[in-house]
């Protein structure tokens, strides 16, 4: 009898598949191109490193939300709500523990950060279970309404973080031996960009291994493509629904504490900030598709910071050129998802 | 009379403002193939979405092996035992084939756990699937898609399955592996199939009944109507000869 295993093996002999590799190209071809424009290589390299770790942070916190709209159909304006809070829980760690923070040892320095974060995963998770219940829900199918409830959502979330933390700016303290840079030539390698875009790899790669490796991970591919078809073959859509959104809230809080890190300053609206921005990542990337969010965060941070260098004028619109460029090429986005 | 799987008893379904199922009476005996009938429109979509509870009944009852799943949701609906092969087919594009047929089959946790001999019977009649058991399904043709949807819904044993206008767009070649692989399905599974193609279903049907404008119209055996023109022309405005 012809095993599975057997079965398997005799793909070699079928026609290869047609990948997709044009946007995996967009990255380096992307940044060679600046090289010339740059002149400088330790310039060049500075710069892409930088806009690599800023990649890596936006991808933190476009990932969860671009599941939870193609999963969910849910446009939640709201998720920047999710950064702040994290950013801002972060701070019940790092400012008590502040002797682990200034300690010039990099074992108390990754405790001290992965509590802090852990603690800002576990609030934005549990916050994202109550935004589901009580705000996403009643609006399922309603986008106009999503919009105007999640917009509101955040504000309330900003306020209470004003009520919460006070309406002052927050200085937050790099560990210690996260600050400086690595000089290798004359490039100056920052060591907590290098930090960023190591967490960012991880969180991209665990990411990549739940969906495509396991059960849960599929149904969430397929629930994207076709929820209804999911629940008929028996599971219970709504609980992936509030699992996806908690991850998602989840991840936007570990963005937030990284991005907090990364700006050294806090306020309740560093997530309002930084949500046109992970729209528009998202929106590159094709909604739904977490590797075209990756490619698509890459994109948008290497751009804002080629174009900060190069043309400072036209950096404030940098992004906003990106995706028109994007969506001229291909309008659904980099990575356009299937569906019914 | 043999015993009945599934009744719907003056089911009404309503989709927004309009009334489309209008006190359905509809009795699926347990084994063979009851095939619905009907032209666009009369309902039989309708009816299928309706029992798998993906629109409910305003009105009138389901049963489902003794079991009143009128209000039911639908993943309960599924795990009572009826597998769905949407009209669209539904397959999950940018999943492989074999991931296809590992979410139908809930009651392993991972796809190496699917039941091999069960896999070797659905690739006795769906033999393509075998060969792309790694391919991403999106890329398969119309006929390999409607394969992974039936063979999606038959992956673990059901107790019924409704298929939706299976032949739908596939070439006439096609269509007749369909009615082989059928006539195989039927000696173990109980099918409720959505049919416009008379020929194709006539091969098939132990039992039939006509949808027209939200209701049962006729039912009895297919053999009857098979045989009787003049009873074709009056429920469906064809026969046999002019339909092949």
């Amino acid at each position: 009898m012809t095993t599975i295993a057997t079965v398997a093996a005799q793909d070699s002999a079928l026609p290869k598949l047609r990948v997709d590799i044009l946007p995996l190209l967009l990255v380096p071809v992307l940044a060679l191109a600046m090289l010339p424009l740059v002149g400088s290589f330790p310039t060049w390299v500075t710069l892409t490193v930088a806009g690599l770790a800023m990649g890596m942070m936006v991808f933190m916190m476009a990932s969860g939300l671009t599941l939870i709209f193609g999963l969910m159909d849910v446009l939640n304006f709201g998720h920047g709500a999710f950064v702040s809070v994290g950013a801002f829980t972060a701070t019940l760690v790092l400012l008590p523990m502040k002797g682990w923070v200034e300690a010039d040892s990099i074992l108390l320095n990754l405790s001290v950060l992965g509590l802090a974060i852990v603690l800002a995963m576990l609030v934005t998770g549990m916050l994202g279970w109550a935004f589901e219940r009580i705000i996403i829900r009643p609006v399922y199918g309603l986008h106009l309404k999503q919009i105007l409830i999640t917009m509101g959502g955040m504000i309330v979330a900003e306020q209470l973080i004003h009520v919460i933390w006070g309406a002052e700016q927050i200085p937050l303290q790099l560990p210690t031996t996260f600050r400086g840079a690595f000089i290798i030539g004359d490039a100056a390698l920052e060591k907590y960009r290098l930090i960023a875009v190591g967490v960012g790899l991880t969180v991209f790669v665990t990411m990549f291994l739940v969906l495509n490796r396991t059960k849960v991970g599929l149904l969430i591919r397929a629930g994207v493509e076709n929820g209804e078809m999911v629940e008929a073959l028996g599971y219970r859509i709504r609980r992936l629904f509030v699992g996806v959104f908690m991850a998602g809230s989840a991840l936007a809080g570990l963005g937030g504490v990284m991005w907090g890190l990364y700006k050294e300053t806090l306020t309740a609206a560093i997530g309002g900030e930084i949500t046109v921005l992970v729209f528009i990542v998202i929106i590159i990337g094709g909604l739904g598709s977490v590797g075209g969010c990756f490619i698509g965060a890459m994109l948008v941070a290497l751009v804002a910071n080629y174009a900060g260098f190069l043309a400072p004028k036209v950096a404030l619109v940098s992004d906003i050129l990106l995706m028109v460029t994007v969506l001229l090429w291909r309008p659904q986005g980099l990575y356009p998802v299937a569906k019914r | 009379m043999s015993e009945l799987l599934l009744q719907l008893e003056g089911v009404h379904t309503h989709i927004g403002q309009y009334h489309i199922l209008q006190g359905v009476d509809l009795a699926v005996p347990k084994g063979g193939i009851t095939v619905l009938l009907g032209r666009n429109g009369a309902g039989k979509t309708t009816t299928l979405r309706t029992i798998m509870g993906l629109w409910h009944a305003s009105r009138g009852t389901v049963r489902f092996a003794g079991g009143d799943i009128t209000q039911s949701p639908t993943p309960e609906i599924a795990c009572a035992g009826i597998a769905y092969v949407p009209e669209t087919m539904s397959i999950f594009s940018d999943l492989t084939v074999r991931e296809n047929l590992f979410l139908a089959a809930r009651g392993v946790k991972s796809a190496d756990q699917m039941d091999e001999a069960r896999l070797e019977w659905i690739f006795g009649f769906f033999g393509a699937l075998k060969k792309f058991w790694n391919q991403p399904a999106g890329t398969l043709s119309g006929g390999q898609k409607q394969m992974v949807a039936i063979a999606r819904a038959i992956v673990e044993p059901r107790k019924l399955l409704l298929i939706d206008e299976p032949t739908k767009g596939l070439a006439p070649a096609i269509i007749q592996g369909m009615i082989a692989a059928f006539r195989e399905l039927k000696q173990t599974e109980t099918i409720l199939l959505v049919e416009q193609n008379f020929s194709f279903v006539s091969a098939l049907g132990d039992s039939v009944a006509v949808m027209d404008g939200g209701r049962i119209v006729h039912s009895g055996s297919m053999a009857e109507l098979t045989e009787d023109r003049d009873l074709q022309h009056k429920l469906l405005g064809l026969s046999l000869d002019t339909h092949q």
